[in-house]
């Protein structure tokens, strides 16, 4: 029959294609970690067996349709039964699956020990970007989509790393056990570095572990994997694998910064540089839910240009940001930002989109509200 | 075969009393009023089919929208928010609009006229669970059109996503559900009541036809497991509304306890949609083998230990969200061993075919592309079973790909094949060979077109349910988006092979295969409206 040589050269050429896509990069990466590599060659074991065990059932199946054609005159046997071959084949695949759930349960027991860590990070999603806290470090920041929009609406052209960069990545000195533990404020996200094999959901009310020791210098990029809402898909992971010496410069540098931020809240701020930096949070952590011109996205979202509430009750305007509003998707910001980043994203909307308050909230006020909280 | 006496001439059978038995002393209602009030197992059949129809025809046009803004980088044609949208109604009403509905109509039409019975056994119950649906239905689609937008969360609607991040028609959406799951419920009981009472005399449990053994398994997961969704949506109702804090964990709720009692639900969910498959693909290979099925009993009991392993592989779907050491190896291990008795059914079908006698009519192309699609995402399934490798695996296209390659390669072919099988019982003339030709080999290229290349973009990092991606899945994408776009369109073939197929074409006998021996295949082709009023006498083969 025609249709079926044509059936089984498409076959043929399908089982050829295979093994030239895996090696053309189009497979899971090899990785950069003992454990990626471990993962990596159960995945190509699995998928061999697969391979082998589809070309003997092909082979029988389209060997027995071209061999038994009614067309050819064929007639057919009568037997519909036999035990022994059936155990046979009810054995064998057993002891198949047996052999591989050896080497995947050593794995994963490996995966598991995240024990005797050199340090520990605390990555935080929030709808949509992560937070990364280095523990015991004092340091922390957010990380977003690194990806300008123009280049998501096609009015420029699509960069390198397109939906694949952020603004701050998550430095880790390599040879170093670091722990992950993974949270979320919101919603369930998951962070995901493929050249890692780190996938891990990071659940509202849960502390997850997970664990890496990256062996290679290099800049390692992932995205969120747990649908997450709007914009679940520019949400990346950008992690920078550096030796120990820069690891620790770099540390040094972000500690510095930390202090002199810490400082700053206890100067007078003017409306103009409140604003400037204002405008730079409001674009990284607010815009994404209540637009770049604030004017929201109802229902879930109010607008905050031209918002009375906002304009006429600057206290429950710092205390919305502060604390969040409850069962809704207005999270609580005395952890993640800054006393200065408080006030001055406050004092920007106050002041931006035709809102004219002309009055600005100093990073003082923000510090001792959220000192008083604490107590 | 002495088994397949033609039925009994009884006045029934004659067209002047159409109406049957139970319309006498009333006029039998025409138009609208005959199908809205309808208790007949082959009219309902006809019902569940046209509606699955109809519904794989939007959830499709779902799908296209998808893979429309898929077909490049960037976002051009819809917004994130739409986009989820799309996703969520695509998965919803593929799920229990499509495909779950197909199999029911089957059953309708089928069920009874292999186990030699006159009708179901509660026909009214029968007509209240198919016209549940296309309320049920209306309901979930007119969601789309509420302020802030229809489901947005994924068919797997995780919480709190769905719940406090919802938007404000999640509990049209919920009430859509409880009615759709009261219609599954129903429908099953229905199939259990008539498959345990009504069988021809001297048809014992392990004489039935396979198609009828895998539904009255499935019957039985249904019972056991929209119970549970049931459950965990009422939950929801509650968070929502009423102020509980079952899955808030700010309130002292559990988001995890969602997905354990979601997938408590869902996995045996997955069975209930590929069960009844196994089962029309184990009556097809036999006919256009001319050989008896190898390994029936086999058949039954590797149908019955999938149905029984189903309850304890839940959490491979939660490989990631952090279960003990323990309990991941549990459930990698339970889900390894699914895949014996899978195998044991493949190697039935092929010990089947060989030394038969085989020829190829357009069931049985689609039973055969049945086997070996479905074997593919057999084999992507026991990837996914590796729990290290499922770190990696997890929330990519590879799982797009394995799902969808069980799904419509799978279960649907296997509702293609069904269809063109028993297409000459229910209309009394065979489909048109050339354009069910043409339809298979459009099906078989468009559907492996659109879904071989996401196992390559999932492999290469894509995480699922994103409306824009990076550069270096560009080509995956553009493929998938032309597959998807030809076997969509290619469907239409389907659509009219049916309508030559009513209208006329080349008349069937009774028996319209040759080799098949089930009941059916003894009533007239078309059955007549009314067949086995007297139940057919029935000589098992010998085992």
């Amino acid at each position: 029959m025609r249709t079926l040589l044509v059936w089984m050269a498409g076959g043929l050429a399908s089982a050829a294609l295979t093994p030239i896509a895996l090696a053309s990069g189009w497979n899971m990466p090899e990785g950069v970690t003992a454990v990626s590599r471990d993962i990596y060659s159960l995945h190509m074991i699995i998928f061999w067996i697969c391979v082998i065990i589809g070309v003997l059932v092909f082979g029988a199946m389209f060997y027995s349709l071209f061999r038994y054609r009614h067309s050819r005159g064929a007639k057919s046997a009568t037997f519909h039964e036999h035990t022994t071959v059936e155990v046979i084949w009810t054995t064998i695949p057993l002891l198949i699956l047996v052999a591989m759930a050896v080497p995947a349960t050593a794995t994963l027991k490996t995966m598991y020990d995240a024990s005797e860590a050199d340090l520990d990070i605390m990555v935080t999603g929030q709808q949509w970007r992560w937070r990364y806290e280095y523990l015991g470090e004092g340091v922390a920041f957010t990380s977003n989509l690194g990806t300008p929009l123009e280049q998501i609406s096609g009015n420029s052209e699509k960069g390198e790393n397109y939906l694949l960069e952020v603004d701050e990545p998550l430095v880790l000195p390599v040879g170093q056990k670091v722990r992950l533990l993974l949270t979320s404020d919101d919603v369930i996200h998951s962070w995901w570095v493929p050249e890692l094999a780190v996938k891990q959901d990071a659940i509202p009310g849960f502390v997850n572990e997970n664990w890496v020791r990256i062996e290679e210098p290099g800049i390692y990029r992932g995205q969120c994997a747990e649908l997450c809402g709007r914009n679940h898909g520019f949400m990346p992971v950008v992690v920078e694998a550096v030796e120990q010496e820069q690891f620790d410069e770099w540390m040094a540098g972000r500690k510095e910064a930390a202090q002199q931020e810490a400082m700053s809240a206890d100067r007078e701020w003017g409306l103009d540089e409140l604003m400037s930096r204002g405008e730079q949070v409001y674009g990284a952590v607010c815009a994404a839910c209540h637009q770049p011109d604030g004017s929201g996205n109802m229902p879930a979202f109010p607008a905050l240009a031209g918002n009375q509430v906002l304009l006429d009750e600057p206290e429950r305007h710092i205390t919305t940001v502060i604390d969040g509003v409850a069962g809704s998707a207005m999270p609580a910001f005395r952890n993640t930002l800054s006393p200065v980043e408080i006030a001055a994203v406050v004092t920007y909307e106050r002041n931006a989109w035709g809102n004219e308050a002309g009055d600005s909230v100093q990073p003082s006020e923000i510090a001792e509200r959220i000192a008083g909280q604490g107590e | 075969m002495a088994s397949h006496l033609p039925p009994k001439p009884t006045p029934q059978h004659s067209t002047a009393t159409a109406g049957g038995m139970a319309d006498s002393g009333h006029a039998r209602p025409r138009g609208m009023m005959r199908w809205l009030l309808t208790t007949n197992h082959k009219e309902i059949g006809t019902l569940y089919l046209l509606f699955s129809l109809t519904m794989f025809f939007i959830g499709g046009i779902f799908a296209l929208v998808v893979r429309a803004e898929l077909f490049q980088p960037g976002l051009q044609l819809v917004q994130p928010e739409f986009f989820n949208q799309m996703t969520t109604m695509h998965g919803l009403i593929m799920v229990f609009g499509a495909i779950m509905p197909a199999f029911v109509g089957l059953a309708n039409w089928m069920v009874p006229l292999q186990i030699g019975a006159p009708d179901m056994a509660l026909p009214r119950l029968n007509n209240f669970s198919f016209w549940l649906l296309p309320v049920a239905f209306l309901l979930l689609l007119s969601t789309l059109l509420m302020p802030g937008g229809g489901p947005n969360f994924g068919w797997t609607f995780y919480a709190p996503l769905s719940t406090t991040y919802a938007p404000p028609s999640t509990s049209f959406f919920i009430l859509s559900l409880h009615l759709a799951g009261i219609s599954s419920i129903l429908g099953a009981i229905n199939i259990i009541a008539t498959i345990l009472n009504l069988r021809a005399p001297g048809m014992r449990l392990m004489d039935m036809p396979l198609f009828v053994w895998t539904w009255l398994i499935t019957a039985f997961l249904l019972i056991a497991v929209m119970p549970v969704l049931a459950g965990v949506i009422t939950m929801m109702l509650m968070d929502i509304n009423f102020g509980t804090s079952f899955f808030n964990a700010a309130g002292g709720g559990d988001p995890v306890l969602f997905q354990h009692l979601f997938w408590f639900f869902g996995h045996p969910e997955v069975y209930i949609m590929i069960l009844p498959a196994f089962g029309i693909v184990s009556a097809i290979i036999p006919t256009f083998s001319r050989k008896r099925l190898f390994g029936y009993a086999s058949m039954v009991y590797a149908t019955a230990a999938i149905a029984i392993l189903s309850f304890m592989v839940w959490a491979h779907h939660m490989f990631i969200v952090g279960l003990p050491l323990v309990a991941e190896l549990f459930f990698m291990y339970t889900t390894m061993l699914i895949a014996v008795p899978t195998g044991v059914k493949v190697f039935n079908w092929i010990a089947t075919m060989f030394r038969g006698s085989i020829s190829f009519e357009p069931p049985m192309l689609f039973a055969l592309a049945f086997v070996v699609q479905f074997t593919v995402g057999g084999f992507s399934g026991l990837m996914l079973a590796i729990a290290p490798a499922d770190f990696q695996y997890h929330d990519t296209y590879f799982v797009v790909a394995h799902f969808h390659y069980v799904l419509v390669p799978g279960a649907l072919f296997a509702i293609l094949a069904g269809a063109y099988y028993w297409l000459p019982k229910w209309t009394g003339h065979y489909p048109s060979v050339r354009l069910s030709q043409w339809h298979f080999w459009l099906s078989v290229i468009g559907v492996n077109l659109t879904f071989f290349p996401m196992h390559f973009s999932g492999l290469a990092g894509m995480p699922r349910r994103i409306p824009d991606y990076a550069l270096q899945f560009v080509d995956f994408n553009m493929a998938s988006s032309i597959g998807g776009f030809l076997f969509g369109i290619s469907q239409l073939l389907f659509v009219l092979v049916i309508i030559k197929c009513v209208r006329g074409g080349e008349k069937a006998p009774a028996k319209a295969w040759e080799g098949a021996e089930d009941l059916e295949w003894s009533v007239p082709s078309p059955a007549p409206l009314h067949t086995f009023e007297t139940p057919p006498e029935f000589h098992p083969q010998q085992h």
